[in-house]
This record gives C-alpha cells, structure tokens and sequence, in this order.
C-alpha cells in the first residue's frame, strides 16, 4: 500500500494489459506510484495473457508475430513491480464519488483516486445463431485463450465461426499447434476486405500476416469459406455440439461435423467502469458501438477519469500501448506535471495511423447485425437465461418497450449473469428492428453495479 | 479419454487430484478448474433454464457460464479458478440456507 502521503495524488490505473502497463510506466517515469489493480491472476491483460508459472512453451509459440511486443510488455511490467502498488486478482466492480469499489477474495474496499486511468480492455462481439446454447459453444477469444493459457484446444474438431483478424489468428494457432480444424466460417464478403485494402494498407506487416494466416490455412486443406450467413449450430442438451450448418456465398447449404465451435464478430469495449464513473457516451455509427467520450489524448467527460486501449474504443493492443502512455501523459499534465509535448505529437500520430487501420478492419469485417435481426423467433438470443429473439420482439410489439433497457426489464435479455456482454449487441439490433427504428435509437444498456456478479457475503475491508 | 477438451501441450506437470461430485478426477498443476474438468468430462452444470449442460463460454472471467461449487457451497468460476489437490467440487448449487435471524 502506498503511504499516507501518496494518496491524494494517488493514481489508479485499471487493467494490466498492454494499455494499463505502459499507462503504469509513464507514471512511475514520471515519480509517482500508480495503483495498479488488475483482475487477472498475472498481467498482460487477455491479448498478452501468460501462462502460468511452470508452463515451458516460448514467447515465439504462445505469441507469433507479436512475440517482441508481448515480451516487452511482460518484462516492462516486471521490472516496475518495486515502484507500483499492484492488486491482481481484483475487481473493480463501482465507481463513485472518486472511489473505486475493488473486490477480492470476498472483501469489498473503496480507494480514492486523483485520476482514474481504466484501461478495461474488450471482449468478443457475438450474434446469436440457433444453437449457440450447447456446449462446446465458445467465443474466438475463450478459444484462443484455452490454447494460449492451457495448451488445450477447445473440441477434437473445432469450427470457427463470425469475422474479424481474430477468426484467421485462432484458427491458424489451432492448426500450428495440431488441432483439427474443421472449417473458418467468415461471414464477411471477400469483396468487403479487397474495397478496405488501402485502409488495411496503413499497418503493411499486419495485413502481410493476415494473407499468410489464411493462405496457411487453405494449404492445410482446411475449408476456408467467406460470405457465409449461418444457418444453425446443431448438437444434443446432454452431449453439446455435433455440427454447424451455413449458407455459402453461392447459396447452397454446407454442415461441418465438429464437437466444437469458436465464434466472435469482432470485439466490444467493456464500458461499464466508464460509465460508472459517469462518461458521456456517443454512438459510433462506423462500428455500431456506444463509446465513452474522451478527447484524443483519453480525457473524459468525467473529472480525473481517462480511457485507453481497447475499453475506450477497439484499435488493437500495439496502439492500447500508445493510447495508455498518452491517457497517462493526459493525467499527469492534469496533476499539473510537465509532460514530453515532441513524445506526445508521435504518439497521437501513431494512434492516428491505427485508427485508419481499425477503420479498415470494421470495413473489411463487418459487423452483421442483418444477421441478428434475420433470427428466428426460437433462437437464443440471451444464453444465461435462455430467452429467445421471440421473447425480445414481444417486449417491443406486445409490450410497448421503445429502447434496450425496457426490453432489457421485460424479457430478462441482458439481465442475466453476463450483463448484457454476449448478447447486448445483436439484442440492440432485434428491438430496433422490432420498433422500426434506428440502431442508435434503440439506445445501450446501462452499467450496473457491481459491474460482475460478487457474493452476498462480501464484507467490507476492515469490517 | 473422453473429454471436451484436448490437451496439445504441456503434458509433464505434476498430477493434482479432486473431486467432482464426489468421483476423484486428476487434474495438472497450473490448470483451471474448467480445464482439469473438461479434459475428461463434456460439461461442467446444468443451465438453470432447461436447455441442457453448459461447459463455459468466454473462459476470461466474462460471461459467468462456468460456475461451479465446493461442497463448503463457495462459487468458483471454473475458468479462472485454478484446481488444488483435494478439492472438492459439486456441479449443482448448493441448497441455500437462510441464516436464522431470531
């Protein structure tokens, strides 16, 4: 813990992924000692996820191309731990009044800040598809992470499923590491990643990596499909998933055996400390996500409250670096610190650089909320509580409900144990399409508190 | 073996035995519990809901379909949790027993 004398300048970085330990960094380079509260047992956040303590694979195996960048932020967060306070393993589950609310081990504490920079990260971005209720169902995030933490592949035959870079990457580090892979299912168009290729082109090695993935894939003889709209996943309650059934490009029906699916349309923001902490948020009409406001160094709305990396908007982990040195930069000058004005121009440009790239990603894969719309009404939009896309549209025509939390109050979509995460997005699209009005006019769902379910029996610290 | 998952790498750990439901299971030092039970079993509960067995989802702490209980009626999410030897670890909630307040 820090002294008694640090706290009124204390400030709290959450998240140690690669946002949160160059945000630590520049903070420590700058004389203070940052409080860095983390929810994972070990740091690198989810992208630079280690493995744990007597697991002997190398950077190279585990991280691939990013293996310098994984390193880097791995040893750089090591060497700080002697100048930050660093609560792993915690959960800020509230923000309120310029506390944090952390959670560990069934005690509950409120820590005051003089800046909050949240660096929360993303989790997959899903649409329902009939059948994704059955076991053996993950998201392209949780299966590489088996892998990646575990060294285990998700099924004995695993298909893949949605868009994005992520769907090629797991896919391709399944097939590396000798899993079978029974099909990449992208429902994006070929046509879509040929018109993004001059925004794609800002981060050549990137888009060099992708072709390479996808060209490795095809060579390995496995089904490489894009433009597919999926039909159903198919399975037995007891047993879990047998099979997944699209419609190719050309029309036609195709089923892949699999006893396993990894299934992710891109990624989401986790928003909900943000909103906690009381941001404004705005549509983003490009990507179709809510995002917390900041100005392009990560100040919010709020007072001492910054964002970056992923959880602020989705620009992938080298550019989280950039953004968590600059929403520390932006603190410290708040804090009435001189900050380095040359280091601060290169960083924006880079981020800059980035975002062109990101946009070419969300041009390249889109996100279908088409899709989520198209459901049947018997499909499982809300996994947690098995409430089906029939049940939403009857919140809206039957029972008058005009936006998300409405609905959200009377179907239960959203309401269950994952709060909206797996089943916010395409829920959005059903209401608005059920309404007839706009996606943004359909409005978001509220953060709650706590942020993740915590136990009755949590005591308050010293209590 | 019967299970979901397969383990590709990272075989040699050191042995650690639990139990689930009662029924010894051996896990590897370093697994979490999601792994250590699914490497030889294809679910990890029962939704509440009717719609059959559930094995996890986000396996990064997210969407909370991994819980599972020690037999002291704790909630552990199975994938973030790491499997202890001796553990004993029931895949039905406990009964929940309202403390007298008399």
């Amino acid at each position: 813990m820090a002294g008694p004398q640090m706290t009124g300048q204390r400030v709290i970085v959450v998240g140690a992924g690669p946002a949160g330990v160059r945000a630590a960094e520049a903070l420590v380079a700058a004389g203070l000692r940052p409080l860095v509260i983390d929810e994972g047992r070990r740091d690198g956040g989810q992208i630079y996820r280690r493995q744990p303590e007597g697991f002997t694979r190398g950077y190279q195996a585990l991280y691939g191309t990013e293996a310098v960048r994984a390193r880097a932020a791995h040893e750089t967060f090591d060497a700080l731990k002697e100048s930050i306070d660093y609560w792993p393993e915690t959960l800020v589950w509230n923000v309120s009044e310029g506390q944090v609310w952390t959670h560990r081990d069934g005690i509950a504490d409120a820590v005051p800040y003089a800046a909050l920079i949240v660096c929360a990260g993303a989790t997959d971005r899903l649409l329902p598809v009939k059948g994704w209720n059955l076991a053996g169902c993950y998201s392209l995030g949780g299966a590489q992470i088996a892998l990646k933490a575990q060294a285990c592949a998700i099924g004995r035959k695993v298909a893949f499923l949605g868009t994005g870079p992520l769907l090629y990457l797991v896919a391709s580090q399944y097939l590396k590491a000798g899993a079978n892979v029974a099909a990449v299912l992208d429902t994006a168009p070929l046509s879509a990643r040929i018109a993004a290729l001059p925004k794609l082109a800002a981060q050549p090695d990137l888009l060099w990596t992708g072709a390479k993935l996808t060209l490795a894939l095809k060579r390995a003889g496995v089904p490489v499909l894009s433009g597919v709209t999926p039909i159903a996943i198919e399975g037995s309650p007891e047993t879990g998933v047998s099979a997944v059934r699209v419609r190719t490009a050309s029309g036609s029906e195709r089923a892949f055996e699999c006893d396993a699916m990894g299934m992710g349309w891109h990624l989401r923001p986790e928003t909900q400390i943000a909103d906690l902490a009381r941001c404004a948020f705005g549509f983003d009409a490009k990507t179709g996500h809510w995002l917390p406001e900041c100005d392009e160094d990560g100040r919010a709305s709020a007072p001492q409250v910054y964002l970056a990396g992923d959880g602020a908007r989705i620009l992938g982990a080298r550019c989280a670096e950039v953004t968590g040195e600059l929403a520390a930069m932006a603190a410290l000058a708040d804090l009435g610190r001189a900050i380095d004005t040359d280091r601060r121009r290169a960083l924006l440009s880079a981020k800059a650089g980035y975002r062109r790239f990101a946009d070419g990603l969300a041009q390249a894969f889109p996100w279908r909320g088409d899709l989520a719309r198209a459901v049947s009404d018997d499909t499982v939009v809300c996994r947690c509580e098995n409430v089906t896309a029939g049940t939403l549209r009857a919140s809206v025509t039957v029972g008058g409900a005009t936006e998300a939390n409405r609905a959200k109050a009377y179907s239960r979509v959203g309401m269950g144990r994952c709060q909206g995460r797996y089943c916010g997005a395409a829920g959005a699209e059903i209401v608005a399409e059920a309404r007839g009005c706009s996606l943004e006019a359909a409005g978001r769902l509220r953060g709650q508190a706590p942020v993740k379910p915590i136990g009755l029996s949590t005591r308050r610290a010293g209590a | 073996m019967s299970g979901r998952f397969q383990r590709l790498d990272e075989r040699e750990r050191a042995a650690v035995m639990f139990t689930v439901d009662g029924e010894p299971v051996r896990g590897l030092e370093g697994d979490t519990l999601m792994v250590a039970m699914l490497a030889g079993g294809l679910a990890l509960r029962d939704s509440e809901f009717g719609d059959g067995r559930r094995a996890g989802f986000c396996l990064m702490g997210a969407c909370q379909d991994c819980w599972v209980w020690t037999e002291a009626g704790e909630r552990l999410r199975a994938c973030s949790a790491v499997v202890a030897p001796g553990l004993a670890i029931s895949t039905h909630q406990p009964e929940v027993t309202w403390p007298d307040l008399k």
